[in-house]
């Protein structure tokens, strides 16, 4: 039996571009692969992202890059890229992936726990989240 | 790394050629969740970062690397179920 708590690894996803969920997603599916815990925290424009059927609405590029944005969806498309909620599911089949919605948030924007996409698991507040991030390995703010 | 020894046999193949990272490995690890203990898998894949990434899960995973196949264009991957 392995008595070693697993490491941890901890991301707080601020942004609400396809880029960088994309970029966080595939972060996530290697730590997982790897046999971490990832945590994400999902807080502003990030949890936009995680509104149900938000994800056809969803920028592709922040604003530092918006003339990229149709070159981006067109190579996406070519290349069949898969989106990087389907990857955030890929890497929760591989291993243990907790996505917790800031409360913050939730608030500010009127949001309810049902009112997002199935893979989000609780909703929480700056403390928790840092509570569980305070031992990870690796922490990331995307 | 690549290396010459012959092509062990294959109880199953996965293509993934095409897709990105992590889509290979993701493909892989669900394709050894899927064969029993001593199966082997195999995974085709495009990715530069499968050379590196491939064998490092299969090291920390603690399967049995069986090696990567340079084919044109891409590298097949297998591994042996282990646990």
């Amino acid at each position: 039996m392995q008595t070693d708590a697993p490491e941890r690894m901890s991301l707080v996803l601020f942004s609400g571009t396809a880029d960088k969920l994309t970029a966080a997603a595939t972060l996530t599916t290697g730590g997982a692969a790897m046999g971490m815990e990832v945590d994400l925290f999902l807080t502003f424009w990030g949890l936009e992202a995680f509104k149900k059927d938000a994800i056809g609405s969803v920028p592709l590029v922040s604003a530092d890059f918006a003339e990229l944005g149709p070159m981006m969806r067109e190579v996406m498309q070519a290349k069949r890229v898969p989106s990087w909620l389907d990857t955030l599911r890929g890497a929760r089949e591989i291993g243990v992936v907790k996505v917790y919605a800031c409360s913050a948030t939730m608030e500010l924007f009127g949001h309810k726990l049902e009112d997002l996409e199935d893979i989000v698991d609780e909703v929480t507040g700056a403390a928790s989240f840092i509570d569980r991030a305070k031992d990870s390995k690796i922490t990331l703010f995307i | 790394m690549t290396v010459t020894t012959p092509l062990p046999s294959i109880d199953k193949e996965i293509d993934a050629r095409g897709s990105f990272c992590p889509g290979p490995l993701l493909e892989l690890i669900r394709g050894v969740k899927s064969v029993p203990v001593g199966g082997t898998v195999a995974v085709l894949s495009s990715d530069p970062g499968s050379n590196k990434d491939i064998p490092l899960w299969i090291q920390k995973a603690r399967h049995d690397y069986l090696g990567a196949f340079a084919e044109d264009g891409y590298t097949r991957f297998v591994v042996r179920k282990a646990h």
